[in-house]
């Protein structure tokens, strides 16, 4: 009979604890999980780079809807259980009582909120879940004041995070240097040299007596009465085990639930996990003990043996460019000698402690390649007195091998431990890669764990797969943008955002681009990213675009360019086309041609005549067809029921207005419309970015056609009554593939990226959100939308259609 | 054009003619010229053809010291003509000075 599994709370450590129980035996529990916060079970390490802007919240995810339903999960999330009747084996919430055959309480730990004045004011926030990220997150706007009270590992990613965002951060911390739990002294004054350099305030030996304000947080006031201004405080001071669920039901709770070696609390139908329990009066805070714990809860829960023991730990701390490293003890001691490494150009520190021929603690700063070799050291206790001379090097210079870091990981033993967080040995990753055939991180991730948590490891556990596959492997696919940066198409994008970042020399600056003006590649890219996210503070680079939009023609191969004057929804009148053979003639073209998009073709133009024919094309009315942008081409139409005997709306009457509505702006590849006035579809709208489709119900609108080197037909976004409609969502599509697609993704290769259920959540079931991409997107036209051969025939841009100097004729006249 | 002929070295226009990272065609009797100005302000000149499939130099992106041609990318340095990376082939490049924020080319140039 299937027994019932009741699990408080939906965090890291009943998340990893359900995973080993489906993997075990799916069948022997019917599984009910409450979680207070309104989500399920994400990477709550990753908060600080989400917090930064560096990562979404959806890639920190772990267990995902369909994830639950797959496993039959009944969850009731946003749902607090309030009590625990024992007697009666029942969980209460707001929803009604649960009964329960085995309880598991994984509470974790609330943060500790220092109890001086001012402490509830608005803006007073801890850092332990996504609320605090969001609230932290709409407070940071550059110029913004925040303060940081704490300088162990949360509040540093805090405050580095704050900053990134482009706020004015202080640090405050108790004691004389920061992360003296994981760090020395030296290595303290190293972090803090680090921070200051990005324009962190640190401030140590600093103890606050009250927060200020009155109706939201104002400022800080210390001891010794220093006032700091704040719009933001961030209490990052520690935490305390989630306990009063257990101590409110009578289970035995000392600082924390206190759980024997089977995870078993003071009652047997009742186990706990994770930050919330104490095992043999010990507490934890990092999740790489919470993991075996995980474990060990399923061996109890499936009748199975197994105690946990708990191992060392080692830190890391998740700031982007600084490197550092602790584990195990490095108190100074009697009986206890130092071995230290110091390179100030280079910014590295290194200090081992020694007791007895063996290493008991390691502290790094600046590099930290060799951090998993010594604490492999540390954990077995082997003694080095052999290798004690060259062991500040690392494992690559024991036995005189070459400085390589290659060698540096190859040289590990099976037992080096590469990911903390998930206890992974570098044993297990090579197992897994040769007996799994794995040949990518992301298998390795799935199979071992391996670098699925804090993520630190990552650059180690390639290695792994390199030295394991050697030639057979392939560096993962994050393509950087071009050899300006190693930052992909993707991070540059949110981390424009993020960091507000609104010019150019703004990002190559702050995102560390290794040339001085970029390239080809990433100027065009930049231009398009800055001006797309923000078109009012943004001057666009007429310098970073390619020729065509330059010269507002497409150069053909020559020299020469060609000219696409528009016709709205392909219709056209007597005037336009006599202006056109008038231009044709006037201007010697060689060759005039129909394009695809129902539109006519002035080919082999010379650059210096364009200005002259745009003005000629102008007083006849014809505008700019932007053939040569990246920005919206044509709206091809069929005839539609104005004539045609099958239309059923008015199909070119809908691709004018979506035409007159989307000219002019920039998207990220060549956009191009179709509207077909029945399913025979004459204009072909199916194999379009955006297609409609007209019925006599209404409008289909597919998305993500392509007729290039890729064929394949759109996807059904949705089918709506009005053209009003129809028009808002092809609008909000528009933008939304602007604010989010890589430079050069045509739609339905972005759409592949990011999922059609994605765009259609934002774009179809979101009405206030199509409504805010609607606005943004017609505010940007209110700035770009202007045809840019009018500006050159009255004389704009000159100086790229006419020679500097012309000598040309001096010799002919002699 | 008001190109004025002193001694050997011609002036062509002003400094400022130029749009930063930008390029101006000069035309001569034996076809065009394209004059760079990059970001740090100094001034090249090449023959305004890729030494690949002759694409006009004058219309590509100028970066660091180098252009990359409009037609396929090929990258091209300013200072030398030859072209970057695992492209072979070189254009001419022609001596040029600033004076007083006058650019002055090298007469031979322009074959006079
Ligand atoms: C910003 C940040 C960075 C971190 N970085 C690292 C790192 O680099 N390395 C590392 O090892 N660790 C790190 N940690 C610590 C790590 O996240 C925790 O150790 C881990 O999340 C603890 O797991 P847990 O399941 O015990 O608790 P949690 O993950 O906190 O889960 C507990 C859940 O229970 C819910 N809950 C509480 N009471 C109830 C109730 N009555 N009813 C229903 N639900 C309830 C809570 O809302 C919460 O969602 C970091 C933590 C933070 C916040
Ligand atoms: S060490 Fe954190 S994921 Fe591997």
């Amino acid at each position: 009979m299937t027994e019932k599994l009741v699990v408080i709370g939906a965090g890291m450590a009943s998340g990893r604890a359900l995973e080993h129980i489906l993997e075990t035996d799916p069948a022997k529990y019917d599984i009910t999980l409450f979680g207070s916060e309104p989500r399920g079970n994400y990477n709550r390490i990753m908060l600080s780079p989400v917090l930064s802007g560096e990562k979404t919240f959806a890639e920190i995810v772990t267990h995902d809807t369909a994830w639950y339903e797959a496993n039959g999960i009944t969850t009731r999330f946003g749902e607090a259980v309030t009590q625990i009747d024992r007697d009666r084996k029942v969980v209460v919430s707001a929803g009604g009582e649960t009964p329960y055959d085995k309880l598991l309480i994984a509470t974790g730990s609330a943060p500790f909120i220092i109890p001086v004045q001012g402490k509830d004011l608005p803006g007073v926030i801890a850092f332990r879940d996504l609320e605090d990220v969001e609230t932290m997150r709409a407070a940071a706007k550059p110029g913004a004041k925040a303060v940081v009270i704490g300088g162990g590992l949360l509040g540093l990613e805090a405050a580095a995070g704050l900053r990134m965002l482009g706020m004015e951060v202080t640090v405050l911390h108790l004691m004389g240097h920061l992360m003296e739990r994981q760090l020395d002294e030296a290595a303290g004054y190293l972090l803090r040299k680090a921070l200051t350099d990005r324009g962190i305030k640190v401030m140590c030996r600093a103890s606050t007596a009250a927060i200020l304000g009155e109706e939201r947080v104002e400022g800080v006031m210390l001891e010794d009465n220093t006032g700091i201004e704040a719009d933001l405080v961030v209490m990052a001071v520690g935490i305390r085990p989630e306990t009063r669920l257990a101590n409110d039901a009578g289970l035995e709770v000392g600082r924390g639930i206190v759980v024997d070696d089977h995870m078993v609390t003071s009652d047997p139908d009742i186990l706990a996990v994770g930050e919330c329990v104490e095992h043999n009066k010990q507490l934890f805070g990092l999740v790489a003990p919470l993991y075996d714990q995980a474990k060990v809860v399923a061996n109890t829960l499936h009748g199975a043996g197994g105690a946990f023991m708990p191992k060392q730990t080692s830190t890391k701390l998740k700031v982007t460019g600084v490197d550092l490293f602790s584990a195990g003890d490095f108190a100074e001691g009697e009986g206890r000698e130092d071995i230290v490494f110091r390179d100030p150009a280079r910014g590295v520190y290194k200090r081992l402690v020694i007791e007895n021929d063996r290493l008991i603690g390691a502290v790094m700063y600046g590099d930290t390649a060799d951090g998993s070799w010594f604490f492999g050291l540390i954990r077995d206790g082997e003694t080095i007195s052999e290798m004690r001379d060259t062991l500040i090097f690392g494992p690559s210079y024991q036995g005189g091998a070459a400085l390589d870091p290659m060698a540096a990981v190859a040289a590990l033993p099976d037992e080096a431990e590469i990911c903390g967080c998930n206890g992974v040995c570098k044993g297990k990753i090579v197992q897994a890669i040769t007996e799994g055939g794995l040949t990518t991180l992301d298998e390795v991730k799935a199979v071992t764990k391996a670098s699925s948590s804090c993520g630190t490891c990552t650059g180690l556990v390639e290695q792994v797969l390199a030295v394991t596959l050697g030639d057979d492997f392939v560096l993962p696919t994050v393509k950087p943008v071009c050899a300006c940066t190693d930052l992909t198409h993707e991070d540059v994008r949110r981390l424009i955002k993020a960091q507000d970042l609104k010019s150019m020399p703004a990002v190559m600056q702050e995102l560390g681009w290794k040339t001085t003006c970029g390239c080809h590649v990433c100027r065009p890219a930049l231009n398009f990213y800055l001006l797309a996210d923000w078109p009012d503070d943004y001057k666009d680079d007429y310098q970073s675009r390619f020729i065509n939009e330059r010269a507002h023609a497409n150069i053909q191969k020559d020299g020469t360019f060609s000219v696409v004057p528009r016709m709205w929804g392909g219709v056209t009148t007597p005037a336009e086309l006599r202006a056109i053979a008038d231009a044709v003639e006037k201007y010697d073209v060689p060759l005039l041609k129909v394009t695809g998009g129902q539109r006519l073709d002035l080919l082999g133009v010379k650059k210096e005549d364009l200005p002259a024919m745009w003005a000629d094309l102008n007083a006849a009315g014809l505008v700019s067809g932007h053939a040569y942008t990246k920005g919206l081409r044509t709206v091809k139409t069929c005839v539609g029921s104005d004539f045609c005997r099958f239309g059923t709306q008015d199909s070119t009457g809908l691709g004018i207005k979506l035409e007159k509505r989307l000219w002019g702006s920039w998207t990220p590849h060549k956009v191009k419309l179709a509207v077909s006035g029945c399913p025979r579809n004459c204009a072909e709208a199916t194999c379009k970015d955006l297609g409609i489709v007209c019925v006599d119900s209404g409008y289909q609108i597919g998305v993500g056609g392509a007729a290039g080197m890729d064929l394949k037909a759109t996807e059904l976004l949705t089918t709506v009554a009005s053209e009003e409609e129809a028009i808002e969502i092809s609008v909000a599509f528009v933008q939304l593939y602007r604010e989010n697609a890589k430079y050069l993704d045509r739609p339905y290769k972005w759409i592949a990226k990011v999922g059609l259920d994605w765009v259609k959540a934002r774009v179809v079931d979101d009405l206030a959100e199509r409504a805010a991409l609607v606005a943004r997107f017609d505010h940007s036209q209110t700035i770009y939308q202007k045809d840019p051969w009018a500006e050159r025939a009255q004389g704009g841009s000159r100086h790229e259609f006419t020679p500097l100097a012309d000598f040309s004729f001096k010799e002919a006249a002699e | 054009m008001n190109a004025v002929v002193s001694d050997t070295w011609l002036d062509i226009g002003s400094v400022e003619d130029i749009p930063v990272r930008g390029a101006r065609v000069v035309k001569t009797p034996h076809g065009c010229l394209a004059v760079f100005r990059v970001a740090e302000g100094e001034i090249y000149a090449l023959d305004d053809r890729c030494p690949h499939k002759g694409g006009p130099l004058s219309n590509g992106i100028v970066h660091g010291r180098s252009v990359t041609c409009p037609l396929h990318n090929w990258v091209i340095s300013l200072e030398t003509g030859a072209a970057q990376g695992a492209d072979e082939g070189r254009t001419r490049a022609h001596a040029v000075r600033v004076e007083d924020g006058r650019i002055l080319l090298d007469a031979a140039a322009v074959g006079a």
